[in-house]
């Protein structure tokens, strides 16, 4: 279990939606604090890091569960700049 | 004299902050389907940090024309044809599947449910993120596309050496 500060709820939403609530919702959270970014779209196990990559941020981990019979992801994103 | 030195990630972070990615998009189409393509590559290389910018051409200026906006053109001709080429992000049709108008309003139907943004909403989230808009001017001339019945926010209207002086730059040029 990786822990968070921040959670973001994405659940429901389709690229690119993820991605960009993602690089709003980061401008709230301090240096070093870890944004949880939970989505159902399979696309952010790629998306995520790839954003990280570009952004400066750090890709914390990923965590897949299962809800209501359906795979939900979790990404961790740590605020480095 | 103590010299700062820096993290690599702050100071790639920093060298992405002064020299950040460049994107251009010329958007020639005016299908749904291909301006949708158009606005989430657009989106998501903003949200990446990338400087965006769009040139809407031909079909494209249908993208960023107001909403049952007539044509202002002096002569007739082009009045026509501002006429017959109703603009507006609302009304794109799809590139396949149009069937007059069933098929398009069933696909947004379809991504209604599935709470997907449509073309508005998409432009509307492009210009939060700062991706710049760029009208064509000689194409505006030729379809009778007048500066007064485009939309708010529209950065610049231009012609081609500012879209090359901007995709010399560019690490990422598409034309849709």
């Amino acid at each position: 279990m990786i822990r968070s500060d921040v959670k973001l709820d994405t659940l429901g939403y389709f690229c690119p939606m993820p991605i960009i609530m993602t690089s709003k919702k980061i401008k709230e959270l301090t240096l070093g604090q870890v944004l949880e970014v939970v989505s159902d779209d399979e696309g952010i196990k790629k998306d995520m890091p790839a954003w990280c990559e570009t952004t400066g941020h750090e890709m914390v981990g990923l965590e897949e569960e299962t809800k209501d019979a359906e795979l939900i992801y979790k990404a961790f994103v740590k605020k480095s700049k | 004299m103590g010299s700062t030195k820096l993290e690599p990630a702050v100071a790639l972070a920093e060298l992405q902050e002064s020299k950040p990615d460049r994107v251009t998009i010329v958007v020639l189409s005016g299908d749904f389907d291909r301006v949708m393509a158009a606005f989430i590559i657009a989106t998501g290389a903003a949200a990446m940090g990338m400087q965006v910018t769009m040139f809407f051409t031909f079909w494209g200026l249908n993208v960023i024309r107001r909403e049952g906006a007539t044509s202002g053109a002096k002569d007739l001709l082009r009045r026509m044809f501002g006429l017959l080429n109703k603009g507006g992000a609302g009304r794109l049709p799809l590139s396949r599947f149009h069937f007059g108008g069933l098929g398009t309003s069933m696909m947004k139907r379809v991504m209604n449910r599935s709470r997907m943004p449509g073309i508005a909403e998409l432009r509307e989230t492009a210009q939060d993120l700062g991706v710049k808009f760029i009208a064509c001017t000689t194409t505006m001339g030729m379809m009778g596309v007048t500066k007064d019945t485009l939309i708010e926010g529209v950065d610049q209207l231009a012609g081609v050496s500012t879209y090359l002086a901007e995709a010399r730059q560019g690490n990422v040029n598409l034309f849709i």
